[in-house]
Parts: C-alpha cells; sequence; structure tokens
C-alpha cells in the first residue's frame, strides 16, 4: 500500500487545528503551553467562534500566544490581562474573552485585578498555567512555588520564613461570588488534556449564557527552569505539585 | 456701562454658603450674564470657613480668583475678621450679626446687616437661612431680576425639591424687607 | 439655542463624554476629580447611548481597562487626579507603543506624593515630557474654562483617533470644582459595532475576519531594529502633530513689550494681571498654550522682535518655563513666578512678581 492509499479522509483521525497558526512554537519540549494552546484553538474552531474570540495575553512564556493562535489578540502589561478583558467583553458582550496568564502574572503582580475581575463576575474565560515558577525571566520564585522548591530567586528552597507561603489563588477565586466555574486540571497525559479541553469549552459556553467568570487552572511543568527532563518533570508534578495542588473541580454551578 | 460683580460669600460649613452662591450664579446665568462660581480654594481659603467667590459680569469673566471684592457676605467671625478688610473701597459688605461679638468697623465701606438666623428660626424655616441671606444681598444689589432668581432656583434644585421653592422664595421676600444698612 | 447650565468643570467633563459619544469610561475614585464618575453613574448612560461606566479597583486597572477598550476601536476614557495619573503611566506609556486612542483626563492636585487635594500645575513635566517609560509623547490639552472642559473631550476624541494616540487633557482642581456656564454642544452618536469594524476593522480586535490575519495589538517587540522602526514610526507621527495640531490663544499681544505666558487656571488669573498691567500704562500680552504639548514655540518665537522680556506663570518650581525658554532660545530675558503645594497667585501678586523681575 502506498502512503497516498492512507491519506484520504476515511482515515482521518488526528488533524492539527485550523485556529492554530503554522509559525513554529517557541516554548520548551515538554511544555504545557503548547498543549494547553492547541487544546484552546480546538475549542475555538469546534465551537466555530474564531470570529467572534478575542484573547489576552500575558507577559510571562505566553506572552507571544498571539503568534500561535489564530484571533485577534490583545497583549497585556504584566498582570493586567482581566483588566482589559473587563472592558473588552463590557464593550463587546455578544463576542468571547479568554485571558490567557501564568502563575506570576495572574497570582503575584495582577493579583488585584484577577480577584476583582473574578468578583465582579465578568463573563470572561480565565485560563491561568501554574508551573510554580517564573519561565521567561529565567526561573525565579512564583507565588506559587512550593515550600523547599529552588528557582533563582529561592536557592536554597522556598523558605516560610523568609517567603511566606505558596499562593492557592485558585481555591481564593472559587469563594468568590462572581465565579460560576472554577476547576483545576492538568495535561501531562492525554485523559488530562480530554478533561482540561472539556472544561474550557464548558468556560466557554458559560460565558456566552452570562454565567460569571469561569478559571481553569492548568497545573504545569516547567522542565527547562526546573532543571529536569521533560518525563521527570512530569512525575515530579503528580508527585510534589498535586498533593498541595488537588486536581478537580471547585466550583461549578 | 458694563455690569461686574465679584462676591465672597463666607461662613461656617453646613450653612448653605455653596448653595447660596449657585444659586446666584445660576440666577445670573437666567439673566443671560457670564458667571463663575469658584469654592474654597486660592489665596481667600485660609480661615477654617466654608467660602465661595462668585463673578456675575456682561463680559467674559478673566480670573476666577480674587484678592478683593465688590461684596462680602460674612456668616460667622472668623469670615468677617477674614473679609472685610478684601472689601474694595466703597463696597459692600453684608453681614448676620448673630453669634458676631467683633462687629465691621471700616467706615470707606457700606455696611448691611441682616438678622437671617433669628428670622428664619422665628418663621420656622432654618433650612432656608441661606436664602434669607441671598434675599438682603439682592435688595442691596438688585442686579439680578426677580424674576431670573425663580428660574435660578428652579435649575439649582433637582426636582425633588421643587415643591421647597414657595418656601425659598418666602425667604428671600423677608431677607429684602429686613436688611438694614448700619 | 443649546441649553446653557451651571456646571463644575469636572461634571462638564461627564456630559461631554456622553454626549461625544464615548463607548466607555473606567475609572477610581480620587479627590478633587471624583466628581466626573459621580456625575456619570447619576446620568445612567448605559441607559440611553449604550456607553459603560465602569468603577474599577485602582487606577493601574482603569487604564488597562482603557487599553482593553480602545484595542477593540471603542472610544475610551478615565480621569484622575496626580497620584492616580502616576499609577496610570506604566499603562500610557504601553497605549502609545501599541498606538491606540484613549482619553485621560488628569484633573492635576499640589504634590509631590499623597500631596494636597488644592489645585496644581506640577504634573506638567509628567504629562509633556512623558511620565512612563521610553520614547513617547501624547497629545495634551490644557483647558481654561469649564466649557473648554467640556469641548476639549470631543477635540481630545477627535485627535485621538486621527493619530492613534492617548491624548491627556491636563486641568486642575481649580477648573474641576469650579462652575460655569457651559454650552452643551449637538451630541455625537456612537458608533455601532459594524461601524467601529468598518472604520477600525484594519487594526482593532473585534474578532478575526475570515479575509484577515489576526489582529494583534502590542507593543512588544524582541528584535531591536524592529524596535528600533517602530520607534521612528512613533517620531515620525510626533512630526506631524507638532505640525498639525498648536493650539494657543492670544490676549493684547499685538504691541506688547513683555509677555506671560500661562496655562489653565493660571492664564485665566494672568488675564486679568494684564488688565491690571495695561490700566498701569505697561503693554503686557499673554500666550495661553492650548496644547502642552505640541508646545506653540512658533507663535512665541513671532512675538520676540517686539519683545523686551517674557515671564512663565505656573503653579508649580518651574517646569512649561523650560519649553519657553527653548522658543526664546536666549533671544530676551525669560522669567519665572510660581506657587506651589495648592497655593494659588492673585492677579495682583503676579503683576507684583512680574514688576519686580522686570524693574518695572
Amino acid at each position: 500500500m502506498d502512503v497516498k492509499d492512507i491519506i484520504n479522509p476515511e482515515n482521518f483521525v488526528y488533524g492539527k487545528s485550523k485556529v492554530l497558526t503554522d509559525t513554529v512554537m517557541h516554548y520548551c519540549p515538554g511544555c504545557s503551553h503548547g498543549v494547553v494552546h492547541k487544546l484552546l484553538a480546538e475549542v475555538i474552531e469546534e465551537m466555530d467562534i474564531q470570529d467572534k474570540t478575542i484573547g489576552v495575553s500575558p507577559v510571562g512564556c505566553a506572552v507571544f500566544a498571539y503568534k500561535y493562535i489564530d484571533i485577534d489578540w490583545q497583549q497585556a502589561a504584566h498582570g493586567r490581562a482581566p483588566a482589559l478583558a473587563t472592558a473588552t467583553k463590557r464593550l463587546y458582550p455578544d463576542k468571547y474573552v479568554v485571558a490567557y496568564q501564568g502563575d506570576g502574572d495572574l497570582a503575584s503582580i495582577g493579583t488585584a485585578e484577577i480577584i476583582h475581575a473574578c468578583n465582579r463576575g465578568e463573563n470572561i474565560v480565565v485560563i491561568f498555567i501554574n508551573n510554580a515558577i517564573y519561565g521567561m525571566t529565567g526561573g525565579q520564585m512564583a507565588p506559587t512555588t512550593l515550600i523547599d522548591m529552588k528557582t533563582a530567586t529561592t536557592p536554597y528552597g522556598r523558605s516560610v520564613e523568609l517567603n511566606g507561603h505558596p499562593l492557592k489563588i485558585t481555591e481564593l477565586i472559587a469563594q468568590l461570588e462572581g465565579t460560576c466555574f472554577v476547576t483545576r486540571q492538568a495535561v501531562h497525559t492525554p485523559a488530562g488534556a480530554r478533561r482540561t479541553k472539556r472544561a474550557i469549552r464548558k468556560a466557554f459556553e458559560n460565558s456566552a449564557q452570562k454565567k460569571g467568570t469561569s478559571l481553569i487552572e492548568v497545573v504545569s511543568t516547567c522542565n527547562s527552569n526546573w532543571k529536569m527532563s521533560p518525563v521527570q518533570a512530569n512525575e515530579w508534578m503528580v508527585e510534589n505539585m498535586f498533593p498541595f495542588y488537588p486536581l478537580g473541580d471547585l466550583k461549578d454551578r | 456701562m458694563n455690569m461686574k460683580e465679584e462676591i465672597i460669600i463666607a461662613g461656617f460649613g453646613g450653612q448653605g454658603v455653596l448653595s447660596m452662591g449657585r444659586i446666584l450664579a445660576y440666577s445670573g446665568i437666567m439673566q443671560d450674564k457670564e458667571v463663575t462660581w469658584m469654592p474654597s480654594y486660592g489665596p481667600e481659603m485660609r480661615g477654617g470657613t466654608a467660602n465661595v467667590t462668585v463673578i456675575i459680569s456682561d463680559k467674559r469673566i478673566s480670573s476666577p480668583i480674587l484678592q478683593c471684592y465688590d461684596t462680602a457676605i460674612v456668616l460667622n467671625q472668623q469670615a468677617l475678621d477674614k473679609f472685610e478688610p478684601m472689601v474694595k473701597e466703597g463696597g459692600v459688605l453684608l453681614y448676620d450679626p448673630n453669634g458676631i461679638s467683633r462687629h465691621p468697623t471700616r467706615k470707606d465701606i457700606k455696611t448691611y446687616s441682616i438678622n437671617a438666623v433669628d428670622l428664619a428660626n422665628e418663621m420656622e424655616m432654618s433650612r432656608v437661612f441661606n436664602m434669607v441671606v441671598l434675599g438682603a444681598y439682592l435688595k442691596v444689589k438688585p442686579i439680578i431680576e426677580k424674576d431670573n432668581v425663580l428660574a435660578g432656583l428652579k435649575k439649582s434644585l433637582p426636582e425633588r425639591y421643587h415643591h421647597l421653592i414657595p418656601l425659598n422664595q418666602k425667604a428671600i421676600e423677608v431677607g429684602m424687607q429686613h436688611v438694614k444698612e448700619v | 439655542m443649546a441649553e446653557k447650565l451651571l456646571k463644575k468643570g469636572n461634571e462638564a467633563i461627564a456630559l461631554a463624554a456622553i454626549r461625544y459619544g464615548a463607548d466607555g469610561y473606567f475609572g477610581y475614585p480620587i479627590t478633587p476629580q471624583s466628581e466626573v464618575m459621580e456625575t456619570l453613574m447619576e446620568e445612567m448612560p448605559w441607559e440611553t447611548t449604550g456607553m459603560v461606566v465602569l468603577q474599577a479597583e485602582s487606577e493601574t486597572s482603569s487604564i488597562n481597562m482603557l487599553y482593553g477598550g480602545a484595542c477593540c476601536g471603542k472610544k475610551v476614557m478615565t480621569s484622575s487626579s496626580s497620584p492616580g495619573i502616576s499609577l496610570m503611566c506604566e499603562g500610557i506609556s504601553y497605549m502609545a507603543g501599541a498606538e491606540l486612542p484613549c482619553l485621560v483626563v488628569n484633573v492635576i492636585r499640589g504634590g509631590p506624593g499623597l500631596g494636597t487635594i488644592q489645585p496644581g500645575q506640577s504634573d506638567y513635566f509628567q504629562a509633556v515630557k512623558g511620565g512612563g517609560h521610553g520614547d513617547y509623547k501624547v497629545i495634551v490639552l490644557a483647558p481654561a474654562s469649564v466649557q473648554e472642559m467640556y469641548d476639549f473631550v470631543g477635540l481630545s476624541f477627535d485627535l485621538a483617533f486621527k493619530y492613534r494616540t492617548p491624548v491627556m487633557i491636563l486641568s486642575d482642581g481649580a477648573i474641576g470644582q469650579m462652575m460655569e456656564k457651559v454650552e452643551l454642544r449637538e451630541p455625537v452618536r456612537r458608533l455601532t459595532d459594524e461601524e467601529i469594524a468598518e472604520k477600525y476593522g484594519h487594526w482593532a480586535t473585534v474578532g478575526k475576519q475570515p479575509h484577515r490575519k489576526g489582529n494583534i495589538i502590542s507593543s512588544l517587540s524582541l528584535e531591536a531594529w524592529e524596535m528600533e522602526a517602530i520607534n521612528l514610526r512613533l517620531q515620525e507621527k510626533y512630526k506631524k502633530i507638532k505640525e498639525n495640531e498648536v493650539r494657543y490663544e492670544t490676549l493684547l499681544c499685538e504691541d506688547a513689550e513683555y509677555l506671560l505666558v500661562a496655562f489653565g487656571s493660571s492664564a485665566r488669573i494672568c488675564e486679568n494681571t494684564v488688565e491690571l498691567a495695561r490700566e498701569k500704562g505697561i503693554k503686557l500680552g499673554l500666550l495661553r498654550p492650548i496644547t502642552l504639548f505640541p508646545f506653540p514655540e512658533k507663535p512665541i518665537q513671532d512675538l520676540l522682535p517686539q519683545l523686551k522680556g517674557v515671564m512663565s506663570v505656573e503653579l508649580n518650581a518651574g517646569q512649561m518655563v523650560e519649553d519657553v525658554k527653548l522658543a526664546v532660545n536666549g533671544k530676551v530675558p525669560v522669567e519665572f513666578y510660581g506657587r506651589m503645594g495648592g497655593s494659588i497667585f492673585s492677579p495682583q501678586e503676579v503683576f507684583t512678581a512680574f514688576s519686580e523681575k522686570f524693574n518695572l
């Protein structure tokens, strides 16, 4: 059988989403961003809302999200994506607005913006990548860095005395009246990726139904800055991150 | 001759100083004058009193902030002490003697008194005390016609207070009747 | 005839926003400008024009809401006073970099720090020389009356969209709190989403249309050559603004031998100073810059042959005087008179200072 005989519609099992561009991603091999980008693009394609979706990219590794997902994008200042998303959604109530943020962006410099956007119940989707470290700037401590975890600014490990506790911001956000759907997922396995995709889809649907803010935390790896191989990083995440940041829905109404 | 009247109104906060100025300014607009209303800002701000500068003029108004005035309406001792010296020669000082121990002394200006607190209390309309003072002022300086004052009142007050307009009018008339040259 | 109302400068800003078809206001309370948002909330424009009004959690958030709204091709604005504007400067830099239109109103209070709630003009440098990081400018309009507070809202939106740049109305507590007669202009209708898509759809984030690439609004470029090209484009824009948008007003300059230069509330006070000088036979004129950027250099230069001296009068320690000196370029003496920290000079005080400085 020739390869051309295999490439035909009956045999089609998987394809790259049309909402993803052909630009080669700058993410490190093994990074969760690429998978989450793909899931987001697939949801936009499947819901046929490419022309109605406006993305807000953060400062952090995902700053260039606009290069990879083929929608209109706003590139926000560090931490301010929920403010941009708020105005965009209020000015275009019938469009879909998704803010994509990392842990430094959402849980440190942008704490006020995310808390207040969620508390106002803005009908937006927030995707929150938590890999417990600042990736883009070279592996410094994040608000979500675990105790004893070594980073560029906690070379001897994070100490409570010096740095305080890791911030469970998603638990905080789940308490807010304005949020309708708050969940914590991971994309280290095909099953996890499928669950995350379902969560993203639900968040967009919530937005259409004006139910309030939906936030999906994706517990992620940063193998480069964790200084591990991708496989080790996934194992380390399961062993260390999941006990502190347990997966599952924190709120769904 | 172009008319230009520069007024300072000063007293305690809560005496209706600012709103009196506002009604006066709005009345000026109703008479097609240029007006400015400038609250407690500028060189006259010290003294712990609420005050407002109102300018009513036929021509475009330059500085809304002044150092001397055609008329000073003063409703407490501090305001009297502060603004009596700032009345232009030949100008007008209008005051309520209630609570005043040191009375005006200048001879080169015209001084008028209005017992507005007593009058308003007697008539059980202490809320429109400031309108009694406004009436006294308009008697001394009839720069705005009565109809325009009424129109100014209407424009200044939110509609929910329009039922109080007759009371305000009455207070203005009482002020007009009782003002005395000292 | 248009309706004439007695309004505070701050109230005029709010009424103008609705009537000039603003799409969104995002702000945070601070004295002495809180009446702007209070008036908007009382007017409830979302019921009439559909304008969005939102009290944000901070000035930082307000300016970033403007960023988002401006990305959408919408007419968006905020107002604040000095400390709040300091917080917004980061966002203004981003918007200048990303070439986004918006209106920021600064009702200045005396600084530095928490300062005072009384008026000042001590944010001139911040407004005109940048404020935030990077080589950028914003168009700065300085109203001197309540009517100008109203009118400049419309002008600001026109300029903001014409040049795709933030525009600032630089006012102060005196103009903000003062009441004057204001004539409401014929209302301008808000653009519909379809009209915005047609007018600005080639750059604004209104949802990616099949016939075009995704619109990306960003001030980021990691390549030096690319970032330099962006800077050159910005400078080209500022040059055009300098050529086309200088606005100013003169009072008795035709025969003036001396010139006061003052903006905003200072200019109002100086009008009176000019009257005082003229009464004494001194040929004093006033030039009031309406645009602080672009600064009216040439109008000042054109007057120089007849002038013996220039005095810049400001409610600060001497900021605009530097631009006056650049314009005068040493040809005649330039003096300065100012008050700080919320204190205001009287017309007489300015006249005395002027007479002393020029030995008149």
